[in-house]
């Protein structure tokens, strides 16, 4: 589904990716792992099409067509997605409005004809409802006023109504004590898929044990270094990235 | 500005050089401000003695005054004397077909969702039998007969109702209040009248969208609204089809008085034509609105959304005079491209108990500058005065400006003024956000200013709070860089 190819990025003038390969398939579960600074959440924005990060060389795949032709807007209609590390408020804009907005986007783009208020409301609540999100949090203007973990729930609540083909998840499990962890877990599992893909961007392997990858890959200093199965994960948590500097 | 200023003093010193002579059959007074000027108007109108005296004295004043430079509002110096103050009304010839409409002109209306026998009316082109806007406004003219309800064309008033209108013209905003005020009340050209009888409750909103005849709104609006003891009215100004006048100034006066127990509820939404992307042309619109309440637990609101014209000074505001009155102004402003708006209101609280609500909402774009200027005003009698204000600014873009000049006068310290505001802009990163979910650039600034503007245009009567959110859409177009 997802062909990168010797990708380079720079950001403010520098690089930060020197040449990522990645081939992500359907139905998989991939983690990039790595240390502060590797890379990560670089990769995830530049896939999105961010305006500031540059793409200085190499290629990005989708479906079969370059990825990097395209807006923003057209690649989430396309079907990707991006769990936002630090999800921005939207003052003004109700949650379940932007999301009405968004997902009706996406259905015209596909053909689809657009759901109405009602239809909506009743998708709107059953996902809620898998995400364990309070109703109040629906009616409020986007993340304003939300803790940490109900952003980060919040995040995977759009996604559950948008059910994308590729979620791109930017440490998503940063700042969520356990309960809140097995529940996002929980809605990212629910909404795997023989022809979905999701692409897990964590520091630590506790996510993975509820959301079980089928490769594990090492970003570090811009570069993959290492690609295994999810034992890896184990390997590192217990070894550490230093383990893995030192066997380059 | 010191130059138009001895130029008027000159020309009334000196012989007038065009050889002016009054003559009634004339068409277009020559350009020019003085008497002669002002009584052909008066005769053209067939207007009363009383109403002539009420201009003259108005010019008397007007020459004596000095342009106001106060405003945070950059513009040329308008040359008085160059502009003509009376055309009779033009019969436009009739186009045939839309076709012959400027495209750009028919494309903003078609983005406002305008219908095509709506779009004809306003670019006059002849009109179908079909829909038939003298009939529509037949019926409508009747209903509100039975009622005792007065609307009408500001000239008919004179005609018709006169001791109406000599009662209450200018009895709150004398001539004497402001320049504009002064020039408006020499060479008024027309506007609306509406009056509505004790007890009586309006049954639908009063649109002056019906009372425009095909010859164009007037350089010099003159309107009084009056709602006696218990009655209602909502009456919506203006609309959101783009206007052009080969008039650049715009210099409009509204009167509106509410008695006991009652409630007049004020609606505009002006679109005037702002000038191009380089900021030539465009309308200055320079507009004296006040309400007066005078009675008892009267009611008096503001709702304005201004997108238009090249220059919005206005400050529609509320003389709290009655015990228990209440005041309210709702304001959205926009300024794109080169637009200048300052605008904003005065409270001013004289009765007990009285209470007057602000919110006020600044949008600028591009090279926009936006002020809010607002005075809420105590008086030593008025005795549990209660004001909250709210005033916020949106910057989109990196080239426009906001700028607030609260003022804020209490002689009562028993009085409660709360005064809020906030400045933000629309970051890439929300942008991005909404992008990153399927929403284009353009409809996630639409959207977030719409959020942005919320608490304003629930006041508007709904079919025009409608028009409002599609108009901002129209008028953000090519903001997001």
């Amino acid at each position: 589904m997802l062909s990168i190819q010797g990708l380079r990025v720079a950001v403010g003038g520098k690089e930060i990716l020197k040449g990522i390969d990645l081939e992500v398939g359907v139905g998989e579960v991939h983690a990039v792992m790595g240390p502060n600074g590797s890379g990560k959440s670089t990769l995830a924005q530049v896939l999105c099409g961010r305006e500031d990060y540059v793409v200085t060389g190499g290629t990005v795949t989708y479906d079969g067509r370059s990825l990097l032709d395209l807006a923003p807007e057209e690649r989430a209609r396309e079907g990707i997605f991006l769990g936002f590390q630090y999800p921005v408020e939207i003052p003004g804009v109700s949650n379940t409005y932007f999301l009405r907005a968004a997902l009706n986007a996406q259905r015209q783009h596909r053909g689809e004809s657009e759901l109405d208020a009602m239809d909506f409301l009743v998708l709107v609540k059953e996902k809620a409802k898998l995400l364990e999100l309070d109703s109040t949090l629906l009616n409020r203007p986007v993340n304003v006023g939300f803790s940490g973990g109900e952003k980060k729930r919040n995040e995977i609540f759009h996604m559950a109504v948008l059910e994308p083909r590729l979620a791109l998840l930017d440490e998503t499990d940063s700042g969520l004590d356990i309960d809140a962890l097995k529940i996002v877990a929980h809605g990212v599992n629910t909404l795997r898929g023989p022809d979905r893909a999701t692409v897990v961007i964590t520091h630590y392997q506790r996510l993975l044990e509820y959301i079980v990858p089928d490769r594990v890959h090492v970003l570090m200093d811009g570069r993959i270094v290492k690609s295994g199965g999810k034992e890896l994960a184990l390997e590192l948590e217990d070894k550490g990235y230093s383990w893995v500097e030192a066997a380059r | 500005m010191a130059d138009g200023n001895d130029r008027l003093k000159e020309f009334t010193k000196g012989e007038y050089k065009y050889g002016f002579v009054t003559d009634i059959e004339a068409d277009t007074a020559p350009p020019g401000l003085n008497e002669d000027t002002v009584r052909l108007i008066s005769a053209k109108k067939n207007e009363p003695e009383w109403l002539l005296e009420f201009r003259l004295k108005a010019l008397r004043h007007f020459l004596t005054m000095q342009e106001p430079l106060w405003p945070h509002v950059h513009y040329p110096a308008v040359d008085f004397q160059a502009m003509s103050y009376y055309s009779a009304p033009k019969q436009k010839k009739a186009l045939d077909s839309l076709d012959e409409v400027d495209p750009k002109l028919r494309e903003t209306m078609e983005k406002l969702g305008i219908s095509l026998e709506e779009q004809k009316r306003l670019s006059g082109v002849a009109v179908d039998m079909v829909f038939d806007s003298v009939s529509v406004g037949t019926s409508f003219r009747e209903k509100l007969h039975e009622l005792g309800i007065i609307f009408c064309s500001f000239g008919e008033a004179v005609q018709d109702h006169p001791e109406l209108v000599k009662k209450y013209l200018g009895s709150v905003v004398p001539h004497t209040d402001n320049f504009y005020a002064a020039l408006n009340a020499a060479v008024f050209s027309d506007g609306s009248f509406c009056y509505i009888p004790k007890g009586v409750r309006c049954p639908m909103d009063l649109s002056t969208y019906f009372r425009i005849n095909s010859a164009g709104t007037g350089q010099f609006e003159r309107t009084l609204l009056v709602a006696e003891e218990g009655a209602y009215v909502s009456y919506l100004e203006g609309c959101t089809a783009p206007m052009r006048d080969e008039n650049q100034l715009h210099a409009a006066v509204v009167e509106l008085i509410a008695l006991d127990d009652a409630q007049i509820k004020y609606s505009t939404v002006q679109n005037w034509y702002p000038g191009d992307e380089n900021g030539k042309g465009g309308i200055y619109n320079f507009v004296t609105k006040r309400g007066a309440c005078r009675g008892k637990n009267s009611h008096i609101s503001w709702t304005q959304v201004e997108t238009g014209s090249s220059i919005t000074w206005k400050y529609p505001s509320c003389l709290l005079l009655g015990d228990n009155s209440v005041g309210e102004f709702y304001s959205v402003a926009l300024t794109n491209n080169y637009q200048q708006a300052d605008t904003g209101t005065k409270m001013i609280h004289v009765g007990k108990n009285t209470k007057s609500t602000i919110i006020s909402k600044g949008i600028s774009a591009g090279h926009g500058q936006n002020s809010y200027r607002g005075l809420v005003k105590v008086g030593k009698g008025a005795e549990g005065a209660r004001n909250y204000s709210q005033c916020d600014s949106l910057l989109i873009g990196d080239r426009c400006g906001a700028h607030t000049f609260p003022y804020i006068e209490s002689r009562n310290s028993g009085a409660q003024i709360e005064h809020e505001a906030t400045t933000s802009k629309i970051s890439d990163d929300q942008l991005f956000y909404c992008q990153q979910r399927g929403i284009d650039g353009e409809d996630a600034v639409s959207m977030i200013v719409n959020g942005f503007c919320k608490e304003v245009f629930r006041e508007l009567p709904m079919e025009f709070a409608v028009e409002a959110q599609k108009l901002l859409s129209v008028s953000l177009e090519g903001s997001v860089g």
